[in-house]
């Protein structure tokens, strides 16, 4: 009898509950990392928070945190789906083929994924061009340099990885011919301690000045350290390195997400793909560190930003050619983005082998 | 190869080593007498976390070092009793100390993360990490104690006929193991790389009890297999940095590879013997038996 009674009474409470939030979306996040981050997950609940805050009650979000990059992905993505979520953002690369596969079992679900290039009737793809903000912090590098010799921390060779290191190095060695850029692949975001030992490496070896595509602030803490020089990597890490922080590229995913909640919201999203840079904001600069930089060089800087908004300097200039020596991009066009988008070559110049 | 150059690698061999060293060896007495504590990473994270958290609040490092040491009596205290005296599971006890340490520690830390602090010299804890080596490999050869811990791992039914208590003395085994990993994760959040983040240790506690394995439960072996693992990775490091080709997943299971390949030479029993397992590892005491 008992059990029947409470039977009932939490059918009612599910009724209630959802007579309340009748139309209220939910909205899903897979994230790779901790939100505690202060790198690319940090930046993803940043953007979660913003699109909260622009939609209030209309939406309500949850998120799913230290996903990894395997089966385990289908699960989580799953429960999202399976749960009653509306939209659901899976916010790393390798996310791609285990998003598919459960938007297929969930055709009325809507899907978001981050910087991958497989799409669905009901699967978007969005990411930021990132290499405009390497573009800058190369140029910068170039001309900082005293030993001529970058250490360079990377995650896994996938196109935004490779993507970077070929805009950085290419605007280096635009003002700098000499500059010689070291790599480290860690194949993990994030290890803090790893990526304290690859930056100290690099250091060991030469570098003066390091740069990370992996997710932690430690390699810019093992710059402080040393009294080498660094940028972040996707938030403003200046707290955690005051002295050696020159800029950071910061990702700024709030408004496209709270736009893409608000399609949901209206009935009016639809499948596409979305790739936005310094031009709408989605990939911004942190404050020149003005003790550290000349400030004909911040000057500088925020001129390749404005030139890069409005199309006059493009990361990809020809003539870049691969390291074979052959021309991949002829002199006064630029990349397209399939080609950008595919970028699994590193170009002339880079010591090195891009890893299989 | 500059001899700079050559100092600096061992240099950054010897602070990325150190936790390893620590949790391996707190985990191999754990487990010479009779207990497997699957629970470092847990521990780990949470002493981490502690460490941090009362060093961002108070500014003193002995008061976090010392709270960091009470995280891992607490949590390994809380393990202990339910696998001594309530005889739960040693295996899945343990994992659910991991899981539970990692949930924890990411609760604690919320506030605290992304909260820049001052560093404390690694140089300490290396010397530490040695002395404490040799002090257990003197300690369980070498004293009256040391034998009793070993006879409990050996045979608990015989080391209780022969009137020494097994419980307490497991109790003790475990607690030394999990301030060993408190104080690797303490390492690892104020020296290593000073800062909070969620999961830190990213699997640390994983390779110090897949070292334990490799070194055949030998505190000398166990020093020099954490060199082994820790130098490795750094190598490899170098090697990429002046433009090698290397498989890089590759080094990352190796600890864990190396491990297997230990794991199925020992499993002929001979061998276990020879290789000085202890035999009543994971297996529970019951006193009337």
């Amino acid at each position: 009898m008992l059990r029947k009674i409470l039977t009932f009474l939490t059918f009612l409470a599910v009724i209630s509950v959802s007579a309340v939030h009748a139309d209220q979306k939910k909205i899903g996040f897979i994230y790779i990392g901790p939100p505690g981050d202060h790198g690319w997950t940090y930046m993803h609940d940043q953007g979660r928070i913003y699109m909260e805050n622009a939609l209030g009650d209309s939406i309500s979000t949850t998120y799913i945190e230290n996903v990894p990059e395997n089966a385990d992905a289908v699960r989580a993505i799953r429960k999202l789906a399976a749960s009653g979520h509306d939209l659901i953002f899976t916010t790393s690369f390798n996310y791609m083929d285990q998003t598919l596969e459960v938007a297929k079992e969930f055709p009325d679900v809507k899907f978001e994924h981050a910087t991958g290039f497989k799409r669905m009737d009901n699967v978007s793809t969005y990411s930021a061009r990132f290499y405009e903000g390497r573009t800058i912090i190369g140029h910068i590098a170039g001309k900082m340099t005293k030993t001529n010799t970058i250490g360079y921390i990377v995650s896994f060779p996938i196109p935004e990885v490779i993507r970077g290191i070929n805009a950085f190095y290419l605007a280096a060695s635009k003002v700098n011919p000499d500059v010689k850029i070291k790599i480290i692949w860690n194949y993990s975001w994030y290890d803090p301690g790893k990526e304290a030992d690859a930056a100290n490496t690099l250091i060991n070896q030469g570098a003066d000045i390091i740069v990370q595509h992996t997710d932690s602030y430690a390699p810019c803490q093992a710059a402080e350290k040393a009294g080498v020089l660094a940028f972040g990597q996707a938030s403003n890490q200046e707290a955690f390195c005051p002295n050696s922080h020159m800029t950071s590229i910061e990702d700024i995913w709030g408004p496209y997400y709270a736009a893409k909640a608000q399609a949901v919201v209206d009935g009016t999203w639809s499948s596409e793909d979305t790739w936005h840079g310094f031009k709408d904001g989605m990939v911004e600069m942190s404050p020149y560190n003005t003790k550290l930089l000349p400030l004909d060089l911040i000057l500088e800087a925020k001129n390749m930003e404005s030139a890069i908004e409005n199309g006059t300097l493009h990361s990809f200039e020809g003539p870049i050619y691969n390291q074979a020596g052959k021309l991949v991009v002829k002199e006064g066009e630029v990349a397209d983005d399939g080609m950008l988008a595919s970028m699994m070559f590193y170009v002339q110049g880079i010591d090195g082998e891009v890893p299989q | 190869m500059s001899i700079e150059l050559i100092i600096g690698i061992l240099n950054i061999v010897l602070i990325s080593t150190t936790p390893l060293v620590f949790a391996g060896i707190g985990e191999l007495v754990t487990e010479k007498s009779g207990v497997l504590n699957l629970g470092l990473e847990g521990l780990m994270l949470v002493g981490a976390v502690t460490g941090f958290i009362t060093l961002v609040l108070t500014g003193n490092y002995f008061y976090s070092l010392f709270l960091s040491i009470i995280s891992g009596v607490i949590l390994s205290g809380i393990f202990a009793f339910l696998v001594l005296n309530l005889m739960t599971n040693q295996i899945a006890t343990g994992l659910a100390l991991t899981i539970f340490g990692i949930g924890l520690s990411a609760m604690l830390g919320k506030k605290f993360a992304g909260t820049p602090i001052d560093g404390l010299n690694p140089y300490y804890f290396i010397v530490i990490s040695f002395l404490l080596v040799f002090s257990v490999g003197y300690f369980l050869s070498k004293t009256k104690s040391g034998l009793i811990v070993r006879a409990v791992g050996e045979n608990h039914n015989s080391a209780y006929a022969l009137g020494y208590n097994v419980i307490k003395t497991r109790y003790l085994t475990i607690i030394f193991g999990g301030v060993m990993s408190s104080l690797a994760g303490y390492y690892i959040s104020i020296c290593y790389a000073p800062m909070w983040q969620e999961g830190m240790t990213a699997g640390r506690g994983w390779i110090a009890l897949a070292l334990v394995v490799f070194a055949t439960w030998k505190p000398w072996r166990l020093l020099v297999g954490a060199y082994i693992f820790g130098g490795v990775a750094i190598m490899q490091m170098n090697l990429q940095a002046v433009g090698v080709k290397l498989p890089g997943q590759f080094f990352n299971m190796m600890p864990y590879l190396a491990t297997i390949i230990v794991l199925v030479f020992i499993s002929s029993n001979k061998l276990r013997l020879k290789l000085s397992a202890p035999s009543s590892l994971n297996i529970p005491f019951e006193k009337n038996q």
